[in-house]
């Protein structure tokens, strides 16, 4: 069935060698996107708990408007809108980014700051979950509001939200098909090239198919691993003493704002 | 840098209206196959009716793992494909890319709702079902009549932050060239060229009836969380 995929293509490579790049373009993006909507998000997220109402209204705003514009309006944003408004010397300069990396920054800046703000949530969520006399005890001890933050609140915090990050984890992977849009060859792109070249489309987009699962199995083994290694002793995840497996990560209901409040 | 001109965006309204109608329209159909389906998915996995429970949760695992646009894609070489062979005929059956949207969002929303509906059966307190069994309802009964209800309330800010998801996703539509919010502005935008008047009014757009939606389904669970203490 898929002997297809190892035959030559007009360009001399093979369609497999098609489908590898696309997954490489579609690893970079989803690697590198997640730490940067880790980074932001962790930031926003801890902003939105702080008694400063500037930073928490600001916090709040980013979460409002990342979260309420569909990812493909906001990778048009970033690709077409923002060389336009910016002065023309620069955006010209941002134009003549040569190809792929002309489309690969956007999407990577698009895919970092919508995911962020999801992870942001999930940060609040957490902080929020602990209970108020770990704040209070710190304050005790003369831990300045910094300090409480960086030793007591959010290493906790982060301890508990691993398996709804899973999610979202998950979530930026699946999300780096949009990026087709702008004209970056991903994985899916790739298998669309492939079925309008050799009208195999069943192999091509069953190749594809398997490729994301196989990426949702390891993210998801890995992140469970991660969350085994840093889980609170004595706390067991919401939904109850099991270990942690492919299936009960469906049943969180993954991709949704507010996975922690389902679980309770 | 060209000088903005949101006076185009006035011209353009009543095609960018249509593409808007097109997307709630969307979104409306997929919720409501959706959610019968989701339903309908959910009781099939919660009964563990044998070999159906099985296909379905194989079915729901696929299609959470892969993108969204990758399940356009497959949907849009299968259905017609699917209704010929439904048909009899064997011929494939060319439907046109409006309705296979339909069908598509329909069949992927199905997934999520489902897995929403399962996780709030799972919630029902024991007491429910022995009730139930004390008053020697039936089985379609208790679940008509008693658990779904409570499900369905006690799901349903979950349910809705799904449907405003959904309303995002339906955007996606634009790599099958159709004509929804989005599709509409970028087609004008390719006639007139002011690609960042169009593109930032679609943002503002999709921007303000996401988040009334939000802030509404934000009130209902406080409400609902409230209705919870009382207990």
């Amino acid at each position: 069935m898929f002997g297809v995929l190892f035959e030559q293509t007009a360009d001399g490579q093979r369609y497999i060698d098609w489908l590898l790049s696309g997954l490489g373009w579609t690893l970079a993006l989803a690697f590198f996107g997640w730490w940067i909507a880790f980074a932001v998000g962790l930031v926003v997220g801890i902003s939105r708990t702080v008694h400063n109402p500037i930073v928490a209204v600001l916090a709040r705003l980013y979460v409002e408007i990342f979260r309420n514009i569909p990812v493909l309006v906001q990778m048009f944003l970033w690709y077409f809108v923002l060389p336009e408004v910016l002065p023309t010397s620069l955006g010209n300069a941002v134009k003549q980014i040569p190809p792929p990396w002309g489309s690969f920054f956007p999407a990577l800046v698009c895919l970092g700051l919508y995911t962020a703000s999801r992870v942001a949530e999930q940060v609040r969520a957490g902080i929020e979950a602990l209970p108020t006399g770990q704040s209070e005890a710190a304050q005790a001890l003369g831990l300045t509001p910094y300090q409480t933050y960086r030793f007591i609140i959010v290493p906790q915090a982060l301890r508990l939200i691993v398996p709804s990050l899973t999610s979202e984890v998950m979530g930026i992977y699946k999300n780096t098909s949009v990026a087709l849009t702008i004209g970056l060859l991903e994985l899916t792109a790739q298998a669309r090239q492939i079925s309008e070249a050799t009208f195999q489309t069943f192999t091509a987009f069953g190749a594809a198919t398997l490729i994301y699962l196989a990426l949702a199995l390891i993210a998801y083994q890995v992140m469970a691993a991660i969350d085994k290694a840093v889980r609170i002793p004595g706390t067991t995840p919401a939904k109850g003493a099991i270990e942690p497996s492919l299936k009960d990560d469906l049943e969180q209901v993954g991709t949704l704002p507010d996975a922690i409040e389902v679980m309770k | 840098m060209n000088s903005l001109d949101f006076s185009i965006v006035v011209q353009a309204w009543p095609y960018l209206w249509l593409g808007l109608v097109f997307s709630l329209a969307l979104t409306a159909a997929a919720f409501l196959i959706g959610m019968i389906l989701g339903t309908l998915f959910a009781l099939v996995q919660h009964f563990e009716v044998p070999v159906a429970g099985r296909l379905v949760r194989a079915y729901i695992a696929l299609i959470r793992s892969i993108p969204l646009i990758l399940v356009l894609f497959w949907f849009f070489f299968l259905v017609p494909i699917v209704l010929g062979h439904l048909s009899g005929t064997g011929r494939p059956v060319p439907i046109g890319a409006n309705w296979t949207a339909f069908i598509t969002f329909g069949l992927f929303e199905a997934a999520y709702y489902s897995e929403i509906i399962r996780v709030g059966l799972r919630a029902v307190n024991r007491g429910q079902f022995e009730a139930c069994q004390a008053l020697a309802l039936s089985t379609f009964h208790t679940y008509r009549c008693v658990i779904l209800p409570q499900v369905l309330r006690v799901a349903s800010p979950i349910i809705l932050s799904q449907t405003i998801i959904l309303f995002q996703d339906t955007s996606l539509v634009y790599v099958l060239s159709l004509t929804d919010l989005l599709g509409a502005a970028s087609k004008l935008a390719q006639l007139n060229g002011r690609l960042v008047e169009m593109y930032v009014v679609v943002a503002l757009v999709y921007l303000g009836i996401s988040s009334a939606a939000s802030q509404w389904v934000a009130s209902l669970r406080k409400r609902y969380a409230m209705a919870g203490t009382r207990r």
